[in-house]
């Protein structure tokens, strides 16, 4: 992210969430961003999806600009080369944890046999073999954030993005998540941003960046 | 739309309220669309029967029978017309006939029908003093070999038959030959007796050309003499069909439109409790076009099971009600365009959900915590 702005019309007033934003993230390097609520963490982790574009500045994913993408391009990039994991309303709950993998490749690429392949090999890592055909509301939270890491690397991304992975989990759980996070990304030198209020989180990341009223400090 | 149909599978629970609703619907479609029918062939499947390309009635009759007199000269003029193949002679009495076995209050009416040209599904004229009944006349306990007592005359008329649809102004019809329905006529309507060889109308069979045509020739070579009709034209003359029609059919358009209401309530409401589970499908790639493209299978699907359990039902219902105790006539035409009517009123429904779809923002599913 090159000096990235994000300004909202709100009535006859400017409302600046991100403000000149410089982030670099390494292929295999895993950020916490930390702030307080209302600072702009979504706003950037948005941009950084191709969610939202913004208003002033240059993005680059791996090797893609995506400034200027139209909602189309947007929505192909996001379809291709970023993994998200939500805070809450995660998984498709009338889906099974193996369907929910496969509706990346059935919204995007439609590979058919390979996606299905690859989910189950996700699964298989992930421990969730055994729970492949049950539905969300079967697996406790740990298992359902774990069916959610391996929906976001089911495209193969190039940048995951975690929003509050960890907030509705215990703190062993937590942990138990947070490493789980580390060793998937690292092991496919995957970029990641996780999002969260939680310094204890941080301990897991290679470097912590601070955001405050859409200001990033290192 | 995949995911949408799996969802239909696996959470019916969540489209019961929606297919009752549209089935109960679809039953009221289909149900009124079947009395129209009921009442359309009552009043017109005499007419409707007739194969023919064209009904000549005398110019000033309004295509009333009973004030129609069509002269042997006039009928040699149109069978002398190069668009004309045959004519026969046509004519009909409205009365009320007593039942072997029924009480003496308790008349059949009946409609009895002089030919000579037969009717789709009628037979050649019968004997004297016989005729072909319509079925309908079952429902007044008639059989086959009973000798019905028509008009204050008493006039014999003996059943020799059954057909089917062949009704008129709601009166069963009997089929006979010319010269009973003059017996028939000459004792029980002496206000309306015709000369040998006069008739009410007749039924003309052209000689190759359209009905259109037929009806054209003759007018052009009997101007101010004849009305002649087409088949439909003469239906749609009959005093009241019209104004059937047009009060049913508003009646079934409020009904369409009553099922369109509630699919487009339906859905609102559906999409309005997915917000937040649409938002998360944009946010990893789902398009508005698949989102909704899987709202109206879901749309389609429930109304198609709607639909097809209210034909079934319906069917059902009217193997249960009593011949010829209500004018219901269920066809497999109207079972289908009830059923096409219901899915467009689905698929319109749902457009009123585009706009709903469209603004749910993929940025919902980042940052929230509910």
């Amino acid at each position: 992210m090159t000096n990235v702005r994000k300004v909202y019309r709100m009535g006859d007033t400017d409302v600046v969430a991100l403000d000149h934003a410089e982030l670099t993230v390494a292929s295999d390097e895993i950020v916490a961003l930390v702030g307080p609520s209302g600072s702009g963490k979504t706003t950037l982790c948005s941009i950084a999806g191709g969610i939202l574009s913004a208003t002033d500045g240059s993005v680059v994913v791996g090797d893609e600009e995506i400034t200027g993408y139209s909602d189309k391009q947007l929505t192909r990039f996001r379809q291709n080369r970023v993994g998200f994991v939500f805070q809450s309303v995660n998984l498709v709950p009338f889906l099974t944890a193996r369907e929910n993998l496969l509706v990346v490749d059935e919204l995007g690429r439609r590979q058919g046999r390979p996606a299905r392949e690859r989910a189950d090999r996700l699964l298989d890592e992930l421990g969730l073999a055994d729970r492949a055909k049950n539905l969300p509301s079967q697996l406790s939270g740990g298992q359902k954030q774990r069916v959610a890491i391996g929906r976001a690397l089911m495209n193969e991304p190039s940048l995951v993005l975690f929003d509050e992975p960890t907030s509705a989990l215990d703190t062993k759980l937590g942990i138990q998540v947070m490493e789980l996070i580390r060793s998937e990304m690292k092991s496919r030198g995957t970029a990641a941003i996780v999002v969260t209020h939680d310094e204890r989180i941080t301990e897991y990341c290679d470097r912590t960046v601070h955001i405050i009223d859409g200001v990033l400090a290192a | 739309m995949k995911l949408a149909l799996k969802e239909l599978v696996r959470r019916p629970g969540r489209f019961v309220t929606a297919t009752v609703i549209l089935t109960l619907i679809a039953m009221l479609l289909m149900f009124l669309g079947g009395l129209l029918d009921g009442l359309i062939r009552t009043s017109t499947g005499a007419i409707s029967a007739q194969d023919a390309d064209a009904i000549v009635y005398s110019d000033t009759s309004q295509a009333s029978f009973l004030r129609s007199r069509i002269e042997p000269s006039t009928r040699a003029q149109i069978d002398q017309l190069e668009a004309v193949d045959e004519t026969g002679g046509l004519g009909v009495v409205l009365l009320g006939a007593r039942v072997p076995g029924n009480g003496p209050r308790d008349l059949a009416n009946v409609a009895v029908w002089g030919y000579e040209l037969a009717p789709t599904g009628v037979p050649n004229p019968p004997a004297d003093g016989e005729a072909w009944a319509d079925e309908i006349l079952k429902a007044d306990n008639v059989a086959i070999g009973d000798e019905l007592l028509v008009g204050p005359a008493r006039t014999p008329i003996t059943v020799v038959g059954w057909v089917k649809n062949t009704s008129y102004t709601g009166q069963s019809a009997l089929w006979t030959n010319v010269d009973t329905w003059r017996g028939v006529l000459d004792a029980n309507r002496p206000d309306a007796v015709l000369a040998d060889g006069v008739f009410q109308a007749l039924v003309v069979r052209g000689a190759g050309g359209t009905p259109q045509e037929v009806v054209t020739a003759i007018d052009t070579a009997l101007a101010g003499q004849v009305l002649a009709l087409t088949v439909p034209d003469a239906i749609n003359e009959i005093p009241g069909v019209t104004e059937q029609q047009t009060t049913f059919n508003q009646i079934l358009g409020v009904t369409v439109v009553i099922a369109l209401v509630v699919i487009a309530l339906f859905f609102a409401l559906l999409t309005v409790e997915r917000t937040a589970l649409y938002g998360m499908l944009k946010a990893i790639g789902a398009r508005s076009r698949t989102i909704f493209a899987g709202l109206v299978a879901q749309a389609v699907v429930v109304t198609l099971i709607a639909a097809l359990i209210a034909g079934g039902l319906v069917i059902v219902l009217d193997l249960l009600i009593p011949p010829g105790s209500i004018p219901l006539y269920i066809s497999a035409g109207r079972i289908v365009t009830s059923i096409v009517l219901l899915l467009l009123a689905a698929v319109i429904g749902c457009a009123f959900s585009l706009r709903r779809v469209l603004r749910v923002d993929p940025a919902s599913a980042l940052g929230s915590s509910q």
